[in-house]
């Protein structure tokens, strides 16, 4: 989290123990507050992930934090069950199809119109971007109805395809928003030299453009991975057999108390793939809400 | 939400592991807000042997008030009557007296283990005795009868009250329920079990209940986008000019004065910008509900976003009207799609 560190470190004087143990006691309160507030926003996610390692039937009589008194009862065994449940598999194998070919098919799109729209002149260019801005905050809710119907004429109800186009182009204005923007903070004096030099806008744009803004595609790439693998709304209106995971799992829900065996390690997949992304790219996350936030 | 993150900036900034905080507070931002209902369905179960959050008031409350030994019991004859939640026997005592304080409705998992068949003990002059007992042996038995196979309650509170109410002795019962209070001067007294012995057990707050699943959902919602609040405002905190800081220290302010006269009004515009994104974000609120609440208090926690879902694919398929609360949601955003197109005019 490299973007909320303090930008100077001032270098302290070395203080007397006193001092640093004076120090210590006036922090205390504040350590343990957070300890505290740390220890509330883990306990959901290890409360989840321990109930998805317990058999039903011990979850039925005691809570979760049972494991602690007997760490025997953990098992493999939901798990396994899970993973011989082609429903299942193909929720997740749907999931992926939609993740990634959303994501890739924005970061094109919106890579190139970020180009033309920090760097080339057209007419009309400025009016462009900012109904692009202006589609920032409508809310998805508001196509839902007419590209169902649409969806149904074109057939194309009920496929991977469908579900995905829709994350595209609901994806597109934030994307092309956040990649527009950070390739007008490109330095104009390389791109002026490399035209000089006679490369054309077709080389421009993959040798310098996308090298230079890596750091915003990935952290674009990242939030349409996210946004499309949490997504439930869309592809609950959208597929009927094509279910994503989310979706797999919501058909389960009305059954909370006797298949929690089932929807708690489901759960559990669904959010590992998630919290992985982010651990690895952790600093592309943040860089890129806090690009589509405070500018 | 917005104060919650604030609150959690300035917190950070002041500890070293600051940055292993923020990560833990940042988690649930990756995670589907669908999955989160889901993590917190599981914590927030009623029965409180099962959810954690009931679990947690439990400790509380029992550590506050222990429940009674037997929370079910309940009188055998009709002499004994309810009075304050405790039990007393109409039937006047005199020193001399013999007490027969019988039970029933008690499973036999709550009968404490140390019980022991049940003695009616002989009267003494001068003092009253009596048993608190099971009244009731497989197969029935005569109640208001010690019979064989009928179980005393140890350890129960009986309190000796005058007529008017007043407490004179208290004593606890022995194994086989036998209790006796000495040295009872003349007159008319009653026999009691006080309403402690009776106290139910903390039966869990029903959270996905209708009444409390508006509360619960702010609970989860708060814990998604807290973190995205800190790390916001943590950039805006951190690109403060120190000097000023510094400047209003050195003047002698208080750390709260500083906060509330000076960093918050210099992260104002951060400030405004975390809320009205939250503000979005809370109306487009669908996948935690679907997932939170159980359904049949779905209606009790319906949302703008869920209400038009509902209207148009589930059941009804009632189109028209589902358009019309998706515009309608369009319209609360518009104020915000007008400033966010004010900004960038202004800016290109």
């Amino acid at each position: 989290m490299a973007a909320a560190a303090p930008a100077i470190e001032v270098p302290t004087p070395r203080e007397p123990a006193s001092v640093k143990i004076l120090a210590f006691v006036a922090k205390a309160p504040v350590q343990i507050v957070l300890v505290v507030l740390g220890a509330l926003w883990l306990v959901p996610t290890l409360g989840l992930l321990i109930t998805s390692i317990l058999p039903a039937g011990d979850l039925a009589s005691h809570g979760w934090w049972q494991i602690f008194s007997h760490p025997s009862r953990a098992t493999w065994s939901n798990y396994d069950a899970l993973f011989h449940n082609h429903g299942l598999l193909d929720a997740l194998k749907t999931t992926a199809y939609i993740a990634v070919g959303n994501t890739l098919i924005v970061v094109v799109i919106a890579a190139l119109a970020g180009y033309a729209l920090a760097w080339l002149d057209f007419p009309g260019r400025d009016w462009l971007f900012i109904a692009i801005v202006g589609m920032l905050v409508v809310p998805l809710q508001m196509a839902l109805i007419p590209m169902f119907r649409l969806y149904n004429t074109f057939g194309l109800y009920d496929s991977v395809l469908g579900i995905m186009l829709f994350h595209v182009a609901f994806g597109l204005p934030f994307a092309v928003f956040l990649l527009r923007n950070f390739f007008v903070g490109l330095p104009k004096d390389i791109l002026e030299s490399a035209r000089i030099d006679g490369a054309n806008e077709v080389v421009i744009f993959l040798r310098l453009i996308l090298p230079l803004g890596l750091p915003a595609i990935a952290s674009l790439a990242i939030f349409q991975f996210l946004w499309t693998w949490n997504d439930l709304i869309v592809a609950l209106t959208f597929g009927q057999n094509t279910t994503p995971i989310t979706v797999w799992i919501f058909g389960q829900l009305r059954e909370f108390g006797t298949s929690i065996d089932v929807i708690a390690p489901a759960s559990f997949i669904s959010l590992v793939v998630p919290l992985a992304v982010f651990f690895a790219f952790q600093r592309y996350f943040v860089q890129g809400l806090l690009a589509g936030s405070v500018k | 939400m917005t104060a919650f993150g604030l609150l959690f900036a300035v917190l950070t900034e002041r500890v070293r592991w600051a940055v292993a905080f923020k990560t833990v507070v940042f988690l649930p931002m990756a995670i589907s807000a669908f999955a989160t209902g889901v993590t917190w369905r599981i914590m927030y179960q009623q029965d409180p042997s099962v959810g954690a959050v009931n679990a947690l008031g439990r400790v509380v409350s029992e550590a506050v008030s222990a429940p009674g030994v037997l929370s079910s019991a309940l009188p055998s004859v009709t002499a004994l009557q309810q009075q304050g939640g405790g039990l007393v026997l109409k039937t006047p005592l005199h020193p001399g007296s013999v007490a027969l304080l019988g039970l029933t409705g008690i499973p036999p998992d709550q009968v404490p283990k140390s019980a022991k068949q049940a003695v009616q003990p002989k009267p003494k002059p001068g003092d009253v005795v009596g048993t608190v007992w099971r009244d009731f042996k497989p197969g029935g038995g005569k109640p208001g009868v010690v019979e064989q196979a009928e179980q005393g309650l140890p350890g129960v509170t009986v309190e000796l009250r005058e007529t008017t109410g007043k407490v004179v002795q208290s004593t606890k019962t022995n194994d086989d329920g036998t209790f006796d209070f000495s040295n009872v001067g003349a007159g008319s007294f009653n026999a009691g079990i006080g309403a402690a012995t009776f106290a139910k057990p903390f039966g869990g707050y029903a959270w996905l209940g209708p009444k409390l699943i508006t509360p619960s959902l702010l609970a989860a919602y708060i814990w998604i986008w807290a973190g995205f609040a800190m790390v916001v405002l943590g950039a805006g905190l951190s690109a403060l000019p120190r000097d000023v800081l510094e400047a209003a220290r050195t003047d002698g302010a208080t750390e709260w004065q500083t906060f509330r006269r000076v960093t918050v009004p210099l992260l104002a515009p951060t400030i405004s910008v975390v809320f009205i994104t939250m503000i979005i974000n809370v109306l487009k609120v669908f996948d935690i509900v679907l997932s939170l609440a159980p359904e049949s208090v779905q209606s009790n926690a319906n949302v703008i976003a869920l209400a038009m879902w509902r209207t148009a694919f589930e059941g009804g398929g009632n189109y028209g009207v589902g358009s019309a609360i998706a515009v309608f949601l369009f319209l609360l955003v518009l104020p915000v799609l007008a400033l966010n197109v004010r900004r960038f005019r202004r800016e290109t």
